[in-house]
């Protein structure tokens, strides 16, 4: 009889196995926090980051126009302004023009292009936004002051109320330009949404439709639509805060001028604008706090919008148990 | 009267799939319009070979993008190297440690709301915490914002990969009396391996154009750097720096530049769709 206190090569191996699983569970676990974490650092660091300017200027932060470095007075109004501007403009285009198309893909596509549309779509949303940016600056901007500004102008320009969000000179850059790029830069990412909501719809519920008689459109609005209404909304709000947080499409061509303008072809500047041009020449602190907490007040917005969609989509998907 | 409602249907029907047809020719056409406008300014900018072997010029003069090429690998690879492994190791926390739970939701639920988060968003918090307290801009917090952003692709795709591998396979490793880190590595990412790798192609693709969080993290450099602790140029912030010039030669470049992104996003993107078309078969 041995009295030895060396482990069996089992006990070894079961041992390391332990330690080997403390180890891998624990890095698995500790990596996962770390989203969160990663979350909770952005809120804290934005929220200090812009105390001094919060402090500074109270509530006044939010509503005052005034943006100037020189005699340190910094009011967030025309960024946020020129933030939902863009996107509402982003919005009205993208909408019908995505639902068209994804009636189209779903519906109405000959089987055969069904597929080479689809993945040209998807790949589109996968090109980066510098390069809408820069096609909005070149091509698309010069069109806007030559053709489509001057006929704006002449025509909705002149009628009462309406007319004044047509007014001016045609500069070609401006609120309305960004709003038409950001629009190009979420279609492909909404069309690609809508579509796999529309057809989260069974074919068989599809079908019987078709079955009874019901016109392509019938189906769609009495079908399509009221089923995965849930999932269409929240599809137009994940665009919608890719569009308000949408930084490089916007800052080449929206104008740079921290103004409110009753005209929509006047230029402006948005959040992610301001925060591109100025941040890394911000000098003094108060400056700094400002930027930070107009991207605090970014931050809020599109997380608000986003967290609600994600909402709607998660329900969907718990509804129906697809992606 | 119901021939005539039968004709009003019709009428109905149609207009909207002349419309329908319509916007989706529109969609396709301006979306056209910009790959070729790429094409067209940016083929001349790359057919002359300088753009890969000089630096970016001086205002006014000949030059290339060869730094900010660099510089873009760099902190793509860097970041990519850092997200992957959390990334990966994150999801499979997920799916294999805690399916179902609310921790697992609520890390979901955040890691969705991060992949959809404004980018420009990221690089602040990376300023506020790895360039203000030390004083400049370096390379390291551009890949480290750039990680940031590729993280959560990478956690939903682990994810999502994970979850299709069938439970059997886990229990027959365990029934043999594997240990979990083992069955984990050797079966589930074996058999998810391909779904893996176009995670991380497509976030690859993803940090690759981003420039928003680079503005005020990596900044912009002029020359050659090596030197992680020092600002590093990107094509991106390089594009947009000449894009927004008055200078000829400059904006050649950032034409150039953008046709060369474009190109590898959409390389990449297509290489995981291969990938992955290749795993479901």
């Amino acid at each position: 009889m041995t009295s030895t206190v060396s482990v069996l090569p089992q006990q070894r191996a079961t041992r390391l196995a332990g330690l080997g699983d403390a180890i891998f569970g624990g890095l698995a676990w500790g990596f996962a926090i770390t989203v969160l974490v990663l979350l909770t650092g952005v809120v804290v660091s934005l929220v200090w980051g812009s105390l001094p300017a919060l402090r500074t200027f109270g509530f006044d932060f939010l509503v005052t126009t005034s943006w100037n470095p020189v005699t340190e007075k910094f009011g967030a109004l025309p960024a946020i302004y020129g933030t939902l501007m863009t996107s509402t403009i982003a919005m009205v285009i993208a909408i019908p023009v995505s639902f068209g198309i994804s009636i189209f893909l779903t519906e109405l596509c000959p089987p055969m292009l069904k597929r080479p549309i689809g993945t040209a779509i998807e790949l589109l949303a996968a090109v980066p936004s510098i390069i809408f940016g820069i096609w909005g600056l070149f091509v698309l901007s010069p069109i806007m002051q030559t053709v489509i500004q001057p006929a704006l102008i002449a025509t909705i320009g002149q009628v009462p109320i309406i007319g004044l969000l047509f007014q001016g000179a045609p500069y070609g850059i401006g609120i309305l330009t960004a709003g038409i790029i950001l629009s190009i830069m979420v279609l492909p990412y909404m069309v690609s949404i809508t579509r796999d909501v529309f057809e989260t719809v069974p074919a068989q519920v599809r079908e019987s439709a078709y079955g009874l008689g019901a016109t392509t459109w019938e189906v769609v609005r009495r079908v399509i639509l009221p089923y995965s209404r849930v999932g269409v909304i929240g599809a137009f709000m994940l665009s919608l805060g890719r569009a308000l947080g949408e930084t490089m499409a916007v800052t080449f061509v929206v104008g740079n001028a921290a103004r409110i303008s009753s005209s929509i072809l006047q230029p402006g500047t948005t959040i992610s604008a301001a925060l591109a041009n100025e941040f890394a020449e911000a000098g003094d602190e108060l400056h700094l706090a400002s930027l930070l907490g107009l991207g605090l007040i970014l931050f809020l917005l599109t997380f608000a919008v986003i967290g609600t969609a994600r909402l709607l989509l998660l329900r969907l998907n718990q509804q129906f148990g697809g992606h | 009267m119901d021939a005539a409602l039968v004709r009003t249907r019709k009428r109905r029907n149609r207009v909207v799939a002349v419309l329908s047809y319509a916007v989706t020719a529109l969609g396709l056409l301006i979306l056209a319009a910009i790959l070729w406008s790429l094409v067209i300014n940016g083929v001349s900018a790359v057919s002359h070979l300088t753009l890969f072997t000089e630096m970016t010029p001086p205002p006014g003069s000949k030059g290339g993008l060869a730094n900010a090429i660099f510089g873009s690998l760099v902190m793509t690879g860097l970041g990519t190297l850092i997200a992957t492994p959390v990334g990966i190791l994150a999801g499979t926390f997920l799916v294999e440690y805690r399916r179902g739970t609310a921790i697992a939701e609520l890390v979901q639920f955040v890691n969705d709301m991060l992949v959809s988060a404004p980018s420009i968003i990221v690089g602040l918090f990376v300023y506020t915490m790895l360039v203000l307290p030390f004083g400049h801009f370096s390379a390291f917090a551009g890949a480290i914002s750039l990680a940031i952003i590729a993280l959560p692709v990478i956690v939903r795709t682990t994810q999502d990969m994970l979850l299709l591998v069938p439970n059997g396979l886990r229990e027959a490793a365990f029934a043999l009396g594997a240990p979990k880190w083992k069955v984990i590595t050797t079966v589930s990412y074996r058999a998810a391996f391909q779904g893996l790798l176009t995670g991380v192609l497509l976030a690859v693709a993803r940090i690759s154009g981003e420039t928003a969080p680079l503005l005020f993290t990596a900044l912009n450099n002029q020359f050659w750097s090596n030197d992680l602790t020092k600002p590093m140029a990107s094509l991106p912030v390089t594009i947009y720096q000449f894009a927004m010039s008055p200078y000829a030669d400059w904006r050649s470049l950032a034409w150039g530049g953008a046709f060369l992104i474009t190109f590898a996003v959409l390389i990449l993107n297509i290489g995981a769709r291969a990938i992955a078309a290749r795993s479901r078969s």
